[in-house]
């Protein structure tokens, strides 16, 4: 890169922006250079609007509408009313993972999103519920870079996660454990900390947390069970409130959510040391998020050789990042909910209570090679003939007829291809090449490769060989070169990790 | 043959010398596939829950025509086994394997606290964890963990006949491979682009990651190759439904014949999820895979094989005893399994019928852990340390 009087060498501004964010472009590079780390960092954490636009979908206001109503009749349903009502569920549910991509890949505020995406795998959760879904991601937009007390307060008290972990079934006399044990075991202490007879405590103490038609928190009275708990060692009639200030007074609460920002901001493999004195950072400030990210961005740490290139970017990361890079759209854009099934991590689909488990569990050897031939797909109109697997609590599978009706495999195959060829085509994306293309203009054409591994990987020492490259790329115009040469950096294993 | 030495030296990470591979991988390409008497497991998903009660039919019941008024197979159409239990008439060809010692059945197969969600029961089946634990590994992938260090490709110790990999296939350490076809596959990998990058050498750094994914890479590349080279050894001429779980098993069969050295198939048949108009939808699967087990049966008769080759099939649930009111079922609990080999040691139904007078919230309580079923086969068909895999004792069973 052109050297401007660069505060700090570029391989740490362009680590912070893949951790901070999805990538960055060469422009904003470049400005970022001509500050210190550490102001960049707190222009970061600084700039971002506190209240977000919620992120909403016309399914959703459907629903909204009909929701009195609805409940109202809930009962007198015929089963065709239902199957319509559910279909209306799931489809919004794609859509508002679709709108989420999008305000990824678009937003400025991308810091926020991107811990959004750490906050939305902590807090796991799967329900066929657009408004419940709609509900839950806004107040983790809105608390994403604010107190984790209040976060996980207004995250424990959404239907969708009371829905998910079985509060509604939780009551007096009949306690429904689920929800009290994830929340110690996932959302605040992790597994160790606590007994069984606490996790049986816990759970009277939330009887009676629930939530109304519309989707409004409810504490029903009559199914509370206000007896005397013994909690974590403490004694009294305590409430659910009760209980998730006592486990945010608990040490371990600050460490395990420490330990889990860490693998998702630092290195999959965490240390330690510097997670707890992180933790300890984090539990004296009263649970501060962005003074524990401004501690993590401009720790010595964290910039330290071992921690660069470190992270295997999730499948959502991997195609936001390219998004950011070179936008690509389709007239279909269900097209990226194939993708993140293929690559397994669908956005509000999470495996299971735990979340997406990350690092290494990625990568095997299909999901590699599916990943390294995304790019040949995105941008050169490769076919992308993969069948993701069924998931069986979900209707994409009807709306991308990825379901062939059994007949014989020769039918089979012509359905497959045909669906193939209808979402693959490229006749139908259209690629923004103009604004990356435009980046590089100030580049003089022997520096054209270099500078573009430098936009592109992170831990420029090591990176593929470029001579090796010379003959897979089109020599025939500059463009050419830049498309096929940023092309071919991306399909490679170096593109895969941040 | 030049191309393979290289790239096997290429998948020698910063982990290990290169003086101390060397040799396994030269003993890699003169030993053949399976030694004598090795078994194979192919184990057959099914995929949605698929309704046990109506698979395995209690045809002598009269709370199973109760429960079920449009959905019980009538007497007169079921495929008798015992006194007590018949197959569904689109299973009628199992019959032939059950009077040849060739099936065991198992009854009221579970695990305690049964979780009633597609994904959550799929995972526990998959991961074979307890219903509150949450596992990130699956058990044939922790199978390869505990029987491949040393293997030359280990990824082809196990393999799926799909396009993605189930979980139920990763391991820690390693992680075996999905593949439809292998001329597909090795169409796919074999990219001129890919090779070039694949020489650049290893470079000893901390960015241990990438250098994982170059030997993930690497080893995807040659385990393509091998299992092109092999599979291309050997024709298959078996006669196979023109069917995908029929192409899947004729798959399976000719890497088998092929002498490969997979221990494990994988294959997956769907969508059982059957709310609603569950009759034809059974009907219609349960014909699809008994043409395809009884082709690949038949095709390893012929070439002496089947005596050491065994099919499983499950399903994350069974249903709902009662029936609902769109001639389907609900979610339900404990279910059947099928066990079908030349080499089993017990046949038949193994244990009692569900007991429906006795439910849980309208559903069969189990009587048989899944793990043990899975222990069993662990320790007595494919050698390997049940306990390390499952991560604790299950009483074995006795069909092997």
């Amino acid at each position: 890169m052109a050297t401007h009087s660069a505060a700090e060498p570029l391989w740490k501004y362009q680590h912070l922006a893949w951790r901070a964010g999805f990538g960055i472009d060469r422009q904003t590079l470049l400005q970022w250079q001509s500050k210190s780390v550490k102001h960049v960092v707190k222009t970061l954490l600084r700039q971002h609007s506190s209240t977000p636009t919620m992120l909403q979908t016309e399914e959703g206001r459907q629903l909204r509408e009909q929701l009195p109503s609805l409940s109202r009749r809930f009962l007198q349903l015929t089963a065709d009313e239902k199957k319509q009502l559910q279909k209306l569920q799931r489809e919004g549910v794609k859509n508002l993972n679709l709108a989420w991509l999008q305000e990824m890949s678009t937003t400025p505020d991308f810091l926020r999103e991107k811990m959004v995406l750490f906050w939305h795998g902590h807090f796991a959760c799967r329900v066929p519920n657009v408004l419940h879904n709609e509900q839950m991601l806004q107040v983790i937009r809105e608390n994403a870079l604010g107190n984790f007390g209040t976060l996980l307060v207004a995250v424990s008290k959404s239907p969708a996660m009371l829905q998910f972990l079985n509060n509604q079934q939780n009551r007096k006399q009949h306690p429904n454990e689920n929800f009290a044990r994830e929340v110690m075991e996932l959302f605040t202490m992790g597994r160790g900390h606590y007994t069984e007879q606490d996790v049986k405590e816990g759970a009277r103490a939330f009887t009676g947390w629930g939530f109304n038609a519309a989707g409004d928190f409810v504490f029903r009275k009559n199914l509370h069970d206000d007896g005397v708990k013994q909690f974590l060692g403490k004694t009294g009639r305590f409430t659910g409130d009760d209980i998730l200030q006592i486990l945010l007074e608990q040490r371990a609460t600050s460490y395990h959510v420490t330990e889990k920002l860490y693998r998702f901001l630092v290195n999959d493999e965490p240390d330690a040391h510097q997670v707890q004195i992180l933790a300890d950072h984090f539990y004296d400030s009263g649970y501060d998020i962005p003074a524990l990210l401004e501690r993590i961005f401009t720790s010595e740490h964290f910039y330290e050789p071992q921690n660069i290139g470190a992270r295997i970017k999730s499948p959502v990361e991997l195609m936001v990042g390219m998004q950011r890079m070179i936008s690509v759209t389709y007239p279909n854009p269900n097209i990226w909910l194939l993708f993140q099934r293929s690559l397994e991590q669908v956005l509000f689909y999470p495996p299971n209570v735990g979340g997406w488990p990350g690092g290494k569990s990625w990568i095997d050897s299909s999901s590699l090679m599916l990943r390294l031939r995304l790019p040949q797909v995105l941008y050169a109109g490769s076919v992308w003939n993969i069948r993701p697997k069924a998931m069986p609590d979900e209707i994409m599978d009807e709306d991308l007829q990825m379901q062939p009706a059994t007949g014989s495999a020769e039918e089979q195959q012509r359905v497959r291809d045909y669906i193939m060829h209808a979402i693959g085509s490229r006749m139908q994306a259209t690629v923004q090449w103009d604004d990356y293309l435009q980046q590089f203009h100030d580049v003089a054409e022997a520096q054209l490769g270099v500078e573009i591994a430098q936009l592109l990987f992170v831990n420029t020492p090591q990176h593929v060989d470029m001579n090796r490259l010379s003959e897979y790329v089109d020599h025939s115009s500059r463009e050419r070169f830049i498309q096929s040469l940023t092309i071919q950096l991306m399909s490679t294993p170096e593109y895969q990790v941040c | 043959m030049l191309i393979l030495h290289r790239r096997e030296f290429l998948k020698i990470g910063s982990l290990a010398t290169a003086a101390m591979l060397v040799p396994r991988f030269l003993k890699a390409f003169e030993q053949p596939g399976l030694s004598e008497g090795q078994k194979v497991l192919v184990i057959i998903q099914l995929s949605g829950g698929n309704d046990g009660l109506n698979t395995v039919i209690p045809y002598r019941n009269d709370i199973y025509y109760a429960s079920r008024p449009q959905l019980a197979i009538p007497k007169t159409q079921v495929v008798g086994l015992t006194d007590e239990q018949g197959l569904h008439p689109a299973l009628e060809g199992l019959k032939e394997l059950y009077e040849n010692g060739e099936l065991a059945i198992l009854n009221s197969v579970g695990y305690p606290n049964p979780d009633r969600s597609h994904f959550r029961s799929m995972d526990i089946w998959q991961t074979a964890s307890d219903s509150q634990q949450v596992l990130t590994t699956g058990w044939v992938g922790r199978y390869l963990d505990a029987q491949c260090s040393g293997c030359p490709h280990p990824s082809v110790q196990a393999i799926e006949v799909d396009d993605t990999l189930s979980k139920a296939m990763k391991g820690a350490q390693y992680t075996g491979l999905a593949v439809h076809d292998p001329t597909q596959l090795h169409r796919a990998s074999d990219d001129p682009f890919f090779r070039e990058i694949l020489k650049k050498p290893v470079v000893d750094d901390d960015h241990l990651q990438v250098d994982y994914l170059y030997k993930v890479m690497a080893e995807t590349l040659s385990s393509a190759d091998y299992l092109y080279d092999q599979a291309r050894l050997y024709h298959e001429d078996g006669q196979y439904p023109d069917t995908q779980i029929g192409k899947d098993m004729k798959t399976v069969a000719s890497l088998i014949m092929a002498g490969l050295p997979t221990r494990v198939y994988y294959l997956s048949l769907g969508s059982f999820d059957t709310h609603v108009n569950q009759q034809p939808q059974q009907q219609r699967l349960f014909k699809q895979l008994n043409d395809a087990i009884l082709a690949f049966r038949n095709d390893l008769k012929k070439h002496n094989r089947f005596q050491d080759v065994m099919i499983m099939t499950f399903s994350e649930f069974g249903r709902r005893v009662s029936q609902n009111a769109s001639a389907g079922t609900d979610h339900g609990t404990a279910n059947c399994m099928f066990l079908i080999s030349g080499g089993l040691k017990r046949q038949g139904v193994l244990n009692a019928p569900p007991d429906l007078q006795n439910l849980d919230q309208g559903d069969l309580h189990y009587e048989i852990d899944f793990k043990q079923v899975y222990a069993t086969i662990l320790n007595k068909w494919l050698e390997a340390n049940d306990q390390l895999i499952l991560g604790k004792n299950y009483t074995y069973l006795d069909f092997i």
